[in-house]
């Protein structure tokens, strides 16, 4: 259950058949799908963007963040502030601010979080994105409060692409597309990280620290690179997401935010490279016809939490993988 | 001079409040290392359910006798605590921390909206509690007496609970457990039912300062969690597992929030966290770690 495969920085077979596959399906979306399910795909896109990065540090680095909104939350403000006090509009500007903004978040809490390991870790990154929480909650001249910051549909590739005046047209075709592009950059620069020497020595870190630290890793500074990587992923997830959703508030600030970004990456398995995405994209699906379906979303997201956690420890990937396996075995002579 | 004496008793009823909360939070960790993030919920519960007994009863019963029945929400919340951790959390501790964090979160989410489901969208309340005993003057301020009544049993909860934890046999199981689990196992302590009511003993407490809250601020939805990061911040501050720890917690972050309230209202919650924040960086385990 190595997210290494035996060949290191080579797709297996049927990874890159899974790959090619995925492809063709999220490249027709916007063609055969219509407007409002092109979106939700987008959506979880968006997220599976965050769930990869926050998988750096949970799947790969063995640290559980229950603080990721911070970082997710800081790439939509950047946006929103831009637009409100600079009056920018183009996105490729408002994706380079909000990776830098995330960055400099992660940073800084950074400094601070990877000094500790296990639950420590854990409720130091949720108490350092309330700060934030209640920052933009309360300084609500700045950041309109509770109301949130409304940010318009943005200008693509550097203006070239403006704003269609059907708002839901254009984010069905010309930015899914782009959040496409930007989530294949995403996944494979991932790719390259976990199976570059920096990602294996982030697995020896997680595996055993003692270990790590005696053949020369430098474990705190492995570590909060992991962190801020993680965080300019997040970040970037959550520039992509303000002109999905047209307004930003303090929610996706919330701890609670945190805990569907954990949510993400449980459901997919956070013990593979594509869990994540897989549980991100299908817990959009879940949330988004949970909440069409009862008020009562919460307990049945919360249900399938337990039971996942219960029945299903290894996710959805897990699974798959499990079953591929059966399907594989030597057959009895 | 007047505002100091109102400031102080507001603040021993925030901390009293708190430590209710905080010191089941903590004694759980303490014995079975699990952080539980359905702890603020367990409190709402508590809130709730008194809230709904009192209300039904309300007109026909002596008001003193009300008062009595504040401990059906503790024990409500206990009998919920008693039959969650055999049949959720017992199955997890061989595993990895990350899935007992994931399940209790999980957990937190279905009692959100189970109370939602059994008491609708409107706060409880039943101010006749509150509304019964009016106020009182001490050192020449009127202070609403329910107010003292709340510190009192904040004050009573903690002697009971260190004298529970330090002066009786199960005490001592539940020590020896927290010290050295499989140490306790092999020396004949039933680590299993220590387990089941350390966590009850934590839920009664965090059941009992739901209800007790109650008459003041209501049973709201959302309040276990707004009071779930509150006891995390105390907490934090005091030491994971310590019950002196939690006290202190309680009463730093019960004072800070009144002057916060007072002088800085925009950032009162910031500090709060950044107060938790400093306080890990200073001293990881907080400030009454045990060795």
């Amino acid at each position: 259950m190595s997210p290494a495969p035996a060949r290191p920085g080579l797709l297996s077979r049927l990874e890159l058949g899974g790959a090619a596959a995925a492809a063709v399906v999220l490249l027709a979306v916007p063609l055969v799908a219509a407007p409002f399910q092109t979106i939700t795909v987008c959506y979880g896109l968006v997220f599976a963007i965050a769930a990869l990065g926050f998988n750096l540090l949970l799947g790969y680095t063995g640290l559980l963040s229950f603080g990721h909104s911070a970082y997710f939350g800081m790439g939509a403000y950047v946006v929103a502030m831009l637009v409100k006090y600079l009056g920018w509009t183009s996105m490729e500007a408002f994706v380079v601010a909000g990776i830098l903004g995330s960055v400099l978040v992660a940073g800084l809490f950074g400094l601070v979080c990877v000094r500790y390991t296990r639950i420590f870790f854990s409720i130091l990154t949720l108490a350092l994105s309330q700060v934030l929480w209640s920052l933009a909650l309360k300084l609500f001249w700045v950041t309109g409060g509770t109301d949130g910051l409304r940010v318009p549909t943005p200008t693509l590739l550097v203006g070239s692409l403006a704003p269609t005046s059907d708002k839901m047209d254009f984010l069905a075709y010309r930015y899914y597309y782009y959040v496409l592009v930007l989530f294949v950059v995403s996944v494979i620069v991932m790719w390259l990280i976990v199976h570059s020497p920096f990602g294996k020595a982030l697995q020896a870190i997680r595996d055993n620290e003692t270990r790590a630290e005696f053949v020369g890793v430098q474990v705190r500074r492995y570590r909060w690179i992991a962190f801020v990587v993680s965080g300019a992923f997040t970040g970037l997830a959550g520039t992509l997401w303000v002109p999905l959703n047209g307004l930003t508030t303090p929610d996706i600030l919330y701890w609670q935010f945190s805990g569907r970004i954990v949510f993400f990456v449980v459901l997919g398995g956070f013990k593979t490279f594509w869990g994540p995405i897989l549980g991100a994209i299908a817990y959009n699906y879940l949330e988004t016809y949970a909440v069409g379906f009862t008020i009562y979303w919460q307990l049945v997201l919360g249900s399938v939490l337990v039971l996942l956690v219960l029945t299903m420890p290894q996710g959805l990937a897990g699974t798959v993988d499990a079953l591929v396996r059966w399907l594989r075995r030597p057959a009895l002579t | 001079m007047d505002t100091l004496v109102v400031q102080i008793l507001n603040s021993l009823f925030y901390a009293s409040i708190l430590f209710l909360i905080a010191c089941g939070l903590s004694l759980v960790y303490g014995v079975m290392r699990i952080v539980n993030m359905a702890h603020g919920n367990l409190y709402a519960f508590g809130a709730y359910v008194a809230a709904w007994v009192i209300g039904l009863v309300t007109d026909s019963l002596h008001w003193t006798l009300l008062f009595a029945l504040l401990l059906s929400g503790a024990l409500a919340a206990a009998a919920a605590g008693a039959v969650l951790e055999p049949l959720l959390l017992r199955p997890l501790y061989k595993r990895a921390e990350e899935y007992q964090l994931l399940m209790t979160f999980g957990l937190l989410l279905i009692l959100e909206d189970v109370m939602r489901l059994l008491w609708g969208p409107h706060p409880l309340t039943a101010s006749a509690l509150s509304d019964a005993l009016a106020s009182m003057s001490i050192l020449g301020v009127t202070y609403p007496v329910y107010n003292i009544f709340v510190i009192a049993v904040g004050g009573v909860a903690a002697v009971c609970l260190w004298a529970f934890v330090y002066r009786t046999r199960f005490g001592v199981m539940l020590r020896a457990t927290s010290q050295d689990m499989r140490m306790a196992s092999a020396l004949g302590i039933n680590v299993k039912r220590v387990y089941v009511q350390a966590f009850t003993l934590g839920c009664l407490m965090a059941g009992l300062g739901g209800a007790v809250v109650m008459p003041i601020s209501g049973a709201v939805l959302g309040m276990g969690v707004d009071a779930l990061i509150l006891a995390f911040v105390v907490v934090v501050i005091g030491g994971l597992g310590s019950l002196e720890g939690a006290l202190v917690g309680a009463l730093i972050v019960g004072f800070v929030r009144t002057i916060g309230i007072t002088y800085f209202a925009e950032v009162e919650l910031a500090v709060l966290y950044l107060i938790a924040a400093v306080v890990l960086f200073v001293r990881p385990a907080g400030l009454f770690a045990r060795a």
